[in-house]
């Protein structure tokens, strides 16, 4: 399946492709994910879990609005945009189980992978830090005189925060680099709330400042995520500079599947919209697909999810005798007596 | 002629002409040649590959892991040394751990013009050698001669791993060389800058022609002191300190940073560890003083050691 089209205009044939399309790198995740949970509920996990469930629609809208030769940079919670974006499901459950044959080689975990030759940047747990990055690879192929690849990447509320999502930001809008910074409001930043984040009235707000374009959307609404994200890579191909798209939606989810998040109200917490159940809800009613077709992708899903999981779990877990134990390519530079 | 710094800003020159992947970028680099004038007309002569920043040290560093990935040779230049705690997340987070992490290296120099001048008070004096040295992944370079700092430089653009170039600025315009040298040792391999036969001082950077002058001092009374140029803390050549005290039985390690730790503790740690045996002596370390650096010229000649105070320390080592 291509994640690749451009979105159509709605009320066509390809749109509705497109987003059945994008319901089904939806499903992917959310159902991925609950496996993941799964494996964490019982033990298979070394490390944490953190999901993306209530973020899909925006951050799937991410990853098609993408085409092969861009980048991504994803951050916590954007497994549908990293399926979307052309992540092997592989990668995803050998770096949270820790196998050797995964990208990080159990050198690190969960989200924290990536294939930065294919694109996929791989992110560190500082927040903001990925802003920079990804601005350097695009500034570095404008250098080289490789023009038509645009960039992404994903932040929340309480990253905006942060220096390094200002710095980066701020540098990407001075060089006009064509950069879609995607900001996932979900109300919290692990347990702090927006009214201790922030004081403006909306995050999109500040694009005036950046001096870049910005929106503001329900990222609830799969059709709307689509839409602005297609629009906005349009832009950011065409050399009108940063993009900032600003998604309010909530976590539906704890930070991580340790946090039970009992610090949200449980009336916030019920107004949570599920942008998958919406989805799944808008396709019925257009009639792009009967329940049984629903009913069916779900279940070829979860026994894709099942196969690459009894794959997976079967593969060898790394091994601290074959380690280098250096961090350096260069092995003439090794400080050998810290080796020892 | 040529100076110390002009062998920066030379190498730079050389590593632009000569690698279309390296790129300059940089607080002030651009037109106006950076604020020691390391850059200085290379804005001209390479077009659009020496970049104005803006003021943003964690953006700089990394924009400059992101064009590495993408198969750039970024050299960056922090203001001063100081200013690269601003960014000093991207450099041990970031950088040091890409190539591990993901198996793509990261090939970024940061140049740090490094170490204490009269006048430059707290934060503009710093030396920041040991902190990075600390974390795993990164190559810590510290030349103390003008021709190192062409040559290491140079070195440095090669290494596909990131590269704190730590320039000292009190060397800046007083050091000198006749040429610019046509070959150097590896970065690695500690350099013998005098030979001795009574006491050994390890040290690297502005602190080795303090050394030097102690022990031309020092030679006045008899002595023979060999004087050990690291050239790069890390990796650090523990093979030639433990060579130069088996011949010397005696061990001063001089250094011009803080006290806690640091780079003079490893040494003697290394030594401690691997030469105990070749001691005739407990090893000793001289450091700059547990305060901030200070401003004013009285007392900063005393905050950091000199020929003076090393000699002092050395005679005390001597006679035990």
């Amino acid at each position: 399946m291509s994640s690749t089209a451009a979105a159509p205009s709605t009320r066509t044939e390809s749109y509705q492709q497109y987003y059945l399309q994008a319901y089904r790198w939806m499903l992917l995740a959310r159902l991925a994910e609950e496996k993941v949970a799964a494996l964490y509920r019982g033990g298979k996990i070394v490390g944490g879990v953190f999901l993306g469930k209530g973020q899909e629609a925006l951050s799937v809208a991410t990853g098609m609005a993408l085409k092969p030769g861009d980048l991504f940079a994803p951050l916590i919670r954007d497994q549908a945009g990293r399926f979307a974006f052309g992540e092997n499901m592989l990668d995803f459950f050998r770096t949270y189980l820790g196998s050797r044959l995964g990208p990080m080689r159990g050198r690190d975990g969960n989200i924290h992978r990536g294939r930065p030759k294919e694109g996929q940047l791989a992110m560190i747990s500082h927040l903001g830090a990925m802003v920079p990055a990804i601005a350097g690879v695009l500034l570095a192929r404008r250098m080289k005189g490789e023009t038509g690849t645009i960039g992404a990447t994903c932040i929340g509320d309480g990253g905006t925060s942060t220096g390094a999502f200002h710095e980066g930001l701020n540098l990407a809008a001075v060089e006009k680099l064509p950069l879609i910074v995607v900001v996932a409001n979900n109300q919290f930043a692990y347990s702090t709330p927006n009214t201790r984040q922030f004081a403006c009235a909306d995050l999109a707000d500040r694009a005036k400042g950046y001096g870049i374009a910005g929106y503001s959307i329900d990222a609830t609404d799969l059709a709307t995520c689509l839409a602005t994200l297609q629009q906005a890579a349009d832009r950011a191909r065409a050399g009108e500079g940063p993009q900032l798209i600003v998604g309010t939606l909530l976590r539906l989810v704890g930070h991580g599947e340790h946090d039970d998040a009992s610090y949200v109200d449980p009336a916030v917490k019920k107004s949570g919209r599920d942008c998958l159940a919406l989805a799944e809800a808008h396709i019925g009613t257009e009639g792009w697909a009967t329940t049984a077709e629903l009913k069916a992708w779900r279940a070829e899903t979860i026994t894709r999810i099942e196969e690459t999981v009894a794959t997976v779990l079967r593969e060898p877990a790394p091994d601290p005798n074959d380690e280098q134990w250096t961090a350096l390519s260069t092995q003439r530079l090794r400080d050998d007596f810290a080796q020892e | 002629m040529i100076t110390y710094l002009e062998a920066i800003r030379e190498a730079q020159h050389y590593a632009l002409a000569h690698d279309p992947r390296v790129f300059v970028y940089g607080q002030d680099v651009g037109n106006f040649g950076g604020a020691f004038k390391a850059t200085k007309g290379l804005a001209k002569d390479f077009p659009g590959r020496v970049l104005d920043s803006p003021l943003s040290e964690d953006a700089l560093i990394g924009t400059a892991i992101g064009a590495a990935i993408e198969g750039m040779r970024p050299i960056i230049e922090m203001q001063f040394a100081d200013f690269s705690t601003c960014g000093l997340n991207q450099i041990v987070n970031h950088a040091a751990t890409h190539y591990w992490r993901t198996n793509i290296p990261c090939p970024i120099v940061v140049r740090l013009p490094s170490g204490g001048t009269s006048g430059a008070g707290p934060f503009h004096s710093q030396s920041m050698e040991a902190l990075y040295a600390h974390y795993p992944g990164l190559v810590v370079m510290t030349p103390a001669t003008v021709e190192d700092a062409y040559a290491m430089l140079l070195e440095a653009v090669a290494i596909d791993d990131p590269v704190l170039f730590c320039e000292h600025k009190y060397l800046y315009y007083h050091l000198k060389a006749d040429s610019l040298p046509t070959e150097a040792l590896p970065t690695g391999k500690a350099r013998v800058a005098r030979q001795g036969r009574d006491m050994t001082i390890v040290t690297y950077s502005a602190m080795v022609h303090e050394a030097l002058a102690c022990a031309d001092e020092l030679a006045t009374e008899g002595w023979q002191i060999e004087v050990i140029d690291l050239r790069s803390v890390k990796p650090l050549d523990t093979d030639t300190v433990l060579a130069s005290v088996a011949r010397t039985g005696r061990l001063l390690a001089v250094g011009e940073a803080f006290p806690w730790g640091g780079v003079t503790a490893e040494v003697i740690a290394r030594v401690a560890q691997d030469g105990f045996s070749l001691l005739d002596a407990p090893p000793v370390r001289v450091n700059a003083k547990d305060t901030p650096v200070p401003y004013h010229p009285n007392l900063w000649g005393t905050h950091r050691p000199t020929a003076r105070t090393i000699a002092a320390e050395a005679r005390k080592l001597l006679r035990m």
